[in-house]
């Protein structure tokens, strides 16, 4: 898992409810087999006309928000597919923060073991964020995980949960698998007491 | 469970984890750059279904990305020692319907697969996510993994389907009722007399499209209708094993008068045919009804959203469904491509033709349902009336193979999602029962299969 402390970035809005993956990252690019290389391909049918020229109106083709690192979404962002291609694309653009009332259990999952933290906070709160960037494609925030809270230059403008263990091996960029082995002789005890307990079944 | 400890997520044992070219390359070279292997082969399944063509399969694949991703799961399962069931075999198909059909799916199990619809094997009484590539990789190596428990969420639905009214109906009319985030963060029990009713087919309908909901699964109770499905399959128990298992498996229904952090009720005989208008599968109605109006939106950001759908769909609010003239027909998916699915439409074709305005495809789920239906006769049901008859796979459903939609295209689908640009850039899906799509193919456009004149 990659290490997530503090980060400090700035604000790209893309303020709409139910961004699913499948416009996070369309599936014709999901058949490369590495981890890697995926940011070119994000919001691309979103970003690209279909004559491959960019879209003016979409933010991303916005020069103002070049390097922005912290997405402002809608609701129930990154519903749909359980591609981790999907926080693979955020990532590999460039994106270390996204901030909306709600995601998808799966896509909240995959982005958490990439390094990604997806911050849920009040619908009104977010909006609010949205507009700030709107109006201010420099307006910049300051996540510190360490302390839970979203800050902006005027000080703490919002403080966020997140389940303590989640929020453990983000910050100390732990490897969940390395984790999990620790208990290889829990797992063994497991299978032994279901195979006697239950010998009938069938695998 | 494995273990459990204070502030820590429970270690969560998998029974069976089923594997597919698309979610697994990165897991297993994971694997391999760790010097890990795969804890328990014989509880790992794999086949090929997402970007694998449903023609001509005695060709070399048109799209080398594809081929080498398929390549790359046979090298895979073979240094893993994984079984695959590769395109050659009578069980290849969509992982989903692959599962039960070999038995593989049995209740109280929990099961995986880096793929969203894996909900669907909750028909038989198992707790089954999808999940994504760290995890699947977590769960080759440990055979578990870290989960946190969801709360529960009852939907009660009483009364019975009436005619014309299919499983697809009834989850899109769930999903209509509480939205595509209804069922975030909960594990979703089916439970009434219109679940009891359902076949296992019809179970399986209703639960794949619980993430849809935006549910981590979706279950039914197990009962004498799941014991005789899974009975005989190539992995079920056999003999006194047999007895045994179905013994155990009658103690796992939830007890009565358990509490549940919430509970739906719906009346099942409000419900009817199902049409979506727009590019979540929330924004449905039923067939009798309208495009709705921007008046109807419930706030500014759903009235937005409205407007968006419009535009993109190329439809006007309040036109009748009975007006949506369509260009493309596709019945498969994981949620509709079952033997029962092509009995159902077949009967509505029979002695018709697709409209000259319509290509129409049908992609049994596996090889197997394919046999079987042309065992059946519903294969030259099918061919006879101008349909394509395909080999399985999830082919037009999220469309990464050549079964895709052309821009501006419109297509009656009995799959589960219609994103924008889910079955092809700029394609406009309507998510159908297999009944309803038939219809449409034949008539051109969205009629109510209610009135349909059957032609046995």
């Amino acid at each position: 898992m990659e290490k997530f402390t503090r980060h400090s970035g700035k604000c790209v809005p893309l303020y709409q409810p139910n961004i699913d993956t499948d416009q996070i990252i369309p599936k014709q690019f999901l058949k490369r087999i590495e981890r890697t290389g995926y940011g070119e391909f994000l919001f691309y049918d979103w970003r690209f006309n279909s004559d491959g020229t960019e879209s003016e109106s979409f933010v991303l083709n916005d020069a103002r928000y070049d390097g922005g690192s912290i997405l402002i979404a809608g609701a129930n962002f990154g519903c749909g597919s359980s591609r981790e291609h999907a926080p693979w694309s955020l990532t590999d653009h460039g994106f270390h923060v996204i901030i909306a009332p709600s995601f998808a259990d799966i896509f909240y999952n995959n982005s958490i073991k990439n390094g990604l933290l997806p911050i849920t906070l009040d619908e009104q709160i977010v909006a609010g964020l949205a507009d700030k960037a709107s109006n201010d494609p420099a307006y910049n925030l300051t996540i510190d995980l360490e302390e839970k809270t979203v800050s902006d230059a005027t000080g703490v403008i919002a403080s966020f949960e997140i389940d303590e263990f989640r929020r453990h091996s983000l910050l100390n960029g732990l490897d969940d698998i390395g984790l999990t082995l620790q208990h290889a002789s829990a797992i063994a005890q497991y299978e032994d007491r279901r195979a006697a307990q239950t010998p009938f079944l069938a695998y | 469970m494995v273990c459990e400890e204070a502030g820590k997520p429970i270690l969560l044992y998998i029974d069976l984890q089923l594997v597919h070219e698309v979610t697994s390359p990165q897991a297993f070279e994971g694997l391999r750059l760790n010097g890990r292997k795969v804890r328990r082969p014989e509880r790992t399944f794999a086949t090929v279904d997402h970007a694998i063509p449903t023609i001509n399969r005695n060709l070399p694949f048109n799209d080398p990305i594809a081929a080498k991703q398929v390549e790359t799961l046979r090298k895979n399962c073979k240094d893993f020692g994984v079984r695959l069931y590769d395109m050659d075999r009578i069980e290849q198909g969509i992982v989903h319907v692959f599962g039960p059909e070999q038995g593989l799916t049995q209740p109280g199990m929990t099961i995986v697969c880096g793929d969203s619809h894996t909900s669907t094997h909750g028909a038989f009484g198992a707790l089954a996510f999808g999940i994504g590539t760290s995890e699947v990789e977590h769960v080759l190596a440990t055979q578990t993994l870290q989960q946190n428990k969801s709360k529960n969420l009852l939907i009660q639905i009483d009364g019975s389907l009436p005619f014309g009214v299919t499983p697809k109906d009834l989850i899109l009319g769930i999903i209509n009722r509480i939205g595509t985030s209804g069922g975030t963060g909960f594990v979703i029990e089916y439970a009434g007399k219109a679940i009891e009713d359902l076949s296992m087919e019809g179970r399986m309908t209703v639960c794949n499209m619980s993430i849809e909901a935006g549910a981590k699964a979706g279950l039914v109770a197990p009962d004498q209708k799941t014991f005789d499905y899974i009975e005989g399959k190539t992995f079920s128990p056999k003999d006194e094993d047999w007895e045994r298992s179905v013994e155990f498996w009658r103690t796992l229904p939830t007890d009565a008068g358990t509490a549940y952090d919430q509970t739906v009720e719906i009346d099942a005989g409000q419900l009817e045919p199902y049409v979506t208008w727009g590019t979540s599968p929330e924004m449905s109605v039923k067939v009798t009804e309208t495009v709705p109006d921007l008046g109807d939106a419930r706030d500014e950001n759903q009235r937005k959203s409205f407007e968006r759908a419009f535009s993109y769909m190329g439809l006007e609010p309040t036109q009748r469904i009975d007006t949506i003239n369509i260009d493309r027909a596709f019945i498969g998916s994981c949620t509709n491509s079952r033997i029962e699915d092509l009995r159902e439409a077949a009967r509505v074709i029979k002695g018709y033709s697709v409209s000259d305005a319509v290509n129409a495809i049908v992609v049994p789920g596996s090889m197997q349902i394919k046999r079987q239906a042309e065992d059946e006769g519903l294969a030259k049901i099918f061919t006879d009336a101008g349909f394509e008859w395909r080999d399985a796979g999830c082919s037009m459903c999220l469309a990464m193979n050549e079964d895709i939609l052309k821009e501006g295209e419109r297509c009656a689908s009995t799959s589960n999602r219609n994103f924008e640009g889910r079955q092809g850039r700029g394609g406009r899906t309507h998510l159908v029962s297999p009944s309803m799509a038939a219809a449409a193919a034949i008539t051109g456009h969205f009629v109510d299969v209610r009135n349909w004149k059957f032609k046995d």
